[in-house]
């Protein structure tokens, strides 16, 4: 194979994922009833045929171990390579977290000068997408790029601040890289998917560590774009970023849509995900289910509506449950309203529960005492 | 020295000839159950919950589904470096190459198989039954009692005793005569074919035995150890076991399983049933849609109406359709506006746009009424139904069928087209 990967999973979004960040990372958060957020990558990887992958973790990284426990739902159970994962750790040279994105890769460069492929694909663990990231090592390959940005159209996006701004020359070359810009000047963003010469790479970010920089956007990507050839890969297929509520509500949402479903589910290639062994999931008299996606081992007796239910939830009787996201094993006590919502986890709502997000959604976090069997 | 105190070996060639269709391109232990398993997810399940990881599975009718499910076992976590499960079919000797033509002579065609592990207790099963059981307490049970051959038995009405092996016991669980198929049951502990023998004892009685045609261990093996004085126990299992040998007990077992609080519970935590998954993602609900007591596997898309129906992965029920009290297994898709009724379709059927099945009044099956006679509609895998058909009550459709297949655009109860696997 001709590249390695890396899937950046450390980051916090505290401040825009709210409650839902206490426990887990944003690679770690559920998506579209059976998935986590960094399937999305590692699947990519695997596609690809990129047999070995490092994840970098950090913020709250307990909760992607589990996940990570095993590499055999991504096929990474190879003699070939393999699935690392990469925490940080005290050494005799060093004794910090990872203060960002190149200081991560910069910790573990011997992960880089190990391998012996000539290409590193760089992603983060926090964007819903499907890639084939052969095709954009074919164009990084044909421009002779030092590194080559993926970037779309921020047209289709609700937000763009929260993104770096790219605008490129008729060669696709990028003449201008700005990180969450206030005043956003051109409506390309990168989708923080970058390739990169193994041996470059690890140039960089030497040079990097050497002058106590630490960021990659900003402090490679950024810094050498006049010195380096920078290129912009630009797609339009469906691409999504996960790390705000209104965000990761609304990319759940889309996989109410046919299209969005078909893309994901039934073309080929697939994503992949730890599998559960649940069984299937069961309608009881009374359940009515409207426009929704319900995860297998969930359990229904009442009304659900425009919702996402995820795996193992019980809804009681004659409850009533719309445009919301129901995340595993949540327990809904009988007639309980639930509106505009999120239920985190692990939750038990009491019976004869209201909720209702009144502007925008609401993060229901209740963790009752839970007296069935 | 590989060492494994117990190794289990399930005896899987079996066709299950009264499933019909619904066997004629695999074995029985490979058939769906449930929506989303096949039949041998529970003994592989209940080996490894019960502590056992090393499982040699015997195979010889069509095996070729049974050997994709199994492949490594990694969905049972029997992907070991020492044990595991490994699929042992019959195979050709120097001499005397024979199929398995009993299930007492497969084990012992495969006794080089046990030796490598040197167990000191074997357990026989069969891939036909649905139950939860924990092996190790029978084993605790075998050890306590001395024995040398433990035998599950389950208590069944007197008045159906007579179609079991049936085991008499004195007060310690010691059986001390039985009867196969008796006419005048003098007991009503059935055997279930679930055997734990000391290894010494079956290996000294197999070989012993191994010029009996057709060796069979309720017939031949276990009359024999009785016989030479050996301590044979009954273990009384009073859970819920289910054999899902013809169409009506299977099509009872899928619809038990919908009950508010069935009797066997697919949702208990600690015992939990794996299988392949093939299917990942959620499944859809459209606005037109109606559910009610039914159990959906993955992936499925719903546009139509369920009442009373186990659902497989992968389906597609079509707008205006209704499901009623049916078993549609994975990868299927139901036209719009087309009406199941009482029907058992296989994997991957197809059903045209506004077809009804399991209309009109019950007729004796032309085909095989031993087999088709429960009022069913039995549709074999990958066939095709057109459009706008009629389907009456206990018939069978096989292979992919066109307009012209149905005269006058019906297929009368009692009917049948076979258009594809071996014409039963």
């Amino acid at each position: 194979m001709r590249a390695i990967g890396i899937v950046l999973a450390g980051g916090t979004s505290t401040h825009r994922m709210k409650e839902l960040a206490n426990h887990r990372a944003v690679a770690a958060m559920p998506i579209a009833g059976s998935y986590r957020s960094i399937d999305f990558a590692l699947s990519n990887m695997s596609n690809s045929h990129i047999q070995k992958v490092g994840v970098f973790t950090q913020y709250n990284a307990g909760s992607l171990g589990e996940h990570l426990s095993s590499s055999k739902w991504w096929d990474f159970g190879r003699k070939q390579g393999g699935l690392y994962v990469f925490t940080p750790t005290v050494t005799a040279e060093n004794n910090y977290w990872y203060r960002g994105t190149a200081d991560a890769i910069y910790q573990n460069l011997a992960f880089l000068r190990n391998s012996h492929e000539p290409y590193v694909i760089i992603t983060s663990g926090d964007c819903v997408y499907k890639m084939d990231y052969n095709k954009v090592l074919e164009f990084h390959i044909e421009k002779k790029a030092d590194i080559t940005v993926v970037c779309r159209d921020a047209a289709d996006l609700a937000s763009v601040d929260r993104f770096g701004t790219i605008k490129m020359n008729e060669d696709h070359r990028i003449e201008e890289f700005e990180e969450k810009p206030i005043i956003a000047k051109s409506s390309t963003i990168s989708c923080g998917i970058y390739v990169v010469r193994r041996r470059a790479l690890i140039e960089m970010i030497e040079k990097c560590a050497e002058e106590d920089r630490y960021d990659f956007v900003r402090d490679v990507l950024i810094r050498f774009k006049d010195i380096k050839r920078i290129y912009g890969y630009k797609t339009n297929a469906y691409w999504r970023n996960v790390a705000s509520v209104d965000d990761y509500f609304s990319t759940n949402m889309d996989f109410l849509k046919p299209e969005v479903r078909d893309y994901f589910f039934k073309q080929y290639p697939e994503i992949y995900s730890k599998v559960d062994d649940l069984p299937p999931a069961k309608y009881n008299t009374g359940a009515k289910v409207r426009n929704s996606l319900i995860a297998s081992g969930t359990i229904v007796n009442g009304t659900i509506e425009d919702s996402l239910v995820f795996r193992e939830t019980y809804i009681g009787n004659n409850c009533y449950i719309k445009n919301s996201i129901i995340l595993n094993d949540v327990y809904i006590g009988d007639n309980t309203h639930i509106e505009n919502c999120i239920v985190e986890s692990h939750g038990t709502i009491r019976a004869n529960s209201f909720y209702k997000g009144e502007e925008g959604i609401k993060i229901v976090v209740e963790k009752n005492e839970r007296f069935i069997i | 020295m590989i060492k494994k105190e117990m190794i289990a070996m399930l005896l899987a060639g079996g066709q299950g000839s009264r499933l019909g269709v619904l066997t004629s391109k695999m074995a029985k232990p490979a058939v769906s159950f449930g929506g989303k398993y096949r039949i041998i997810d529970f003994p592989l399940s209940n080996c490894i919950n019960s502590g056992i990881d090393t499982v040699g599975v015997l195979t010889q009718y069509q095996p070729l589904r049974l050997n994709t499910h199994i492949g490594i076992g990694i969905p049972w976590d029997l992907d070991r470096n020492i044990g595991g499960v490994t699929v042992l079919p019959p195979y050709e000797k120097s001499e005397n190459s024979e199929w398995y033509t009993g299930t007492a002579n497969a084990i012992y065609q495969n006794l080089d198989y046990m030796e490598t592990y040197n167990p000191d207790y074997v357990l026989i099963l069969s891939g036909d039954h649905i139950y939860k059981m924990d092996y190790e307490v029978m084993l605790d049970f075998h050890k306590a009692n001395h024995a040398d051959v433990t035998i599950a038995v389950m208590p069944v009405p007197m008045e159906e005793a007579k179609r079991f092996g049936i085991m008499i016991t004195d007060d310690q669980n010691k059986i001390t005569e039985f009867e196969e198929k008796p006419e005048h049951p003098r007991s009503n502990l059935a055997s279930m074919g679930i055997y734990i023998f000391n290894w010494k004892t079956l290996k000294e009685a197999l070989i012993t035995l191994a010029d009996q045609p057709g060796l069979d261990f309720g017939k031949h093996v276990i009359p024999y150890v009785h016989e030479q004085g050996s301590p044979l126990y009954a273990y009384e299992f009073n859970g819920y076991w289910k054999d899902v040998g013809t169409l009506e007990s299977y099509w009872q077992a899928n619809m038990e399983l919908i009950d508010i609080v069935p009797e066997f519970n697919l949702y208990e935590e600690y015992w939990k049933i794996y299988t392949k998954s093939d299917a990942l993602p959620p499944q859809y609900f459209s606005n037109e849609s109606h559910v009610e007591k039914s159990i959906i596997g993955e992936g499925s898309e719903i546009y139509g109406k369920i009442y009373n129906s186990v659902i497989g992965c992968n389906v597609t029920i079509g707008k205006d359709a209704v499901i009623r009290d049916s078993i549609i297994m994975s990868d299927c898709v139901i036209g719009e506006a087309a009406a199941v009724d009482k029907s058992i379709l296989a994997e991957g059927v197809v059903i045209g746009d506004g077809t009804k099945l399991g209309v009109g009044d019950e007729a004796e099956s032309d085909l095989n009424p031993k087999i088709y006679n429960s009022g069913l509609v039995t549709i074999g895998e990958k066939s095709v139904v057109p459009a706008n058909v009629e389907i009456g009550k206990n018939t069978v459709i096989f292979g992919t069928t066109e307009p012209s297949d149905y005269s006058g655009g019906r297929l009368e109860s009692g009917k049948s087209i076979i258009k594809a696997g071996d014409g039963r």
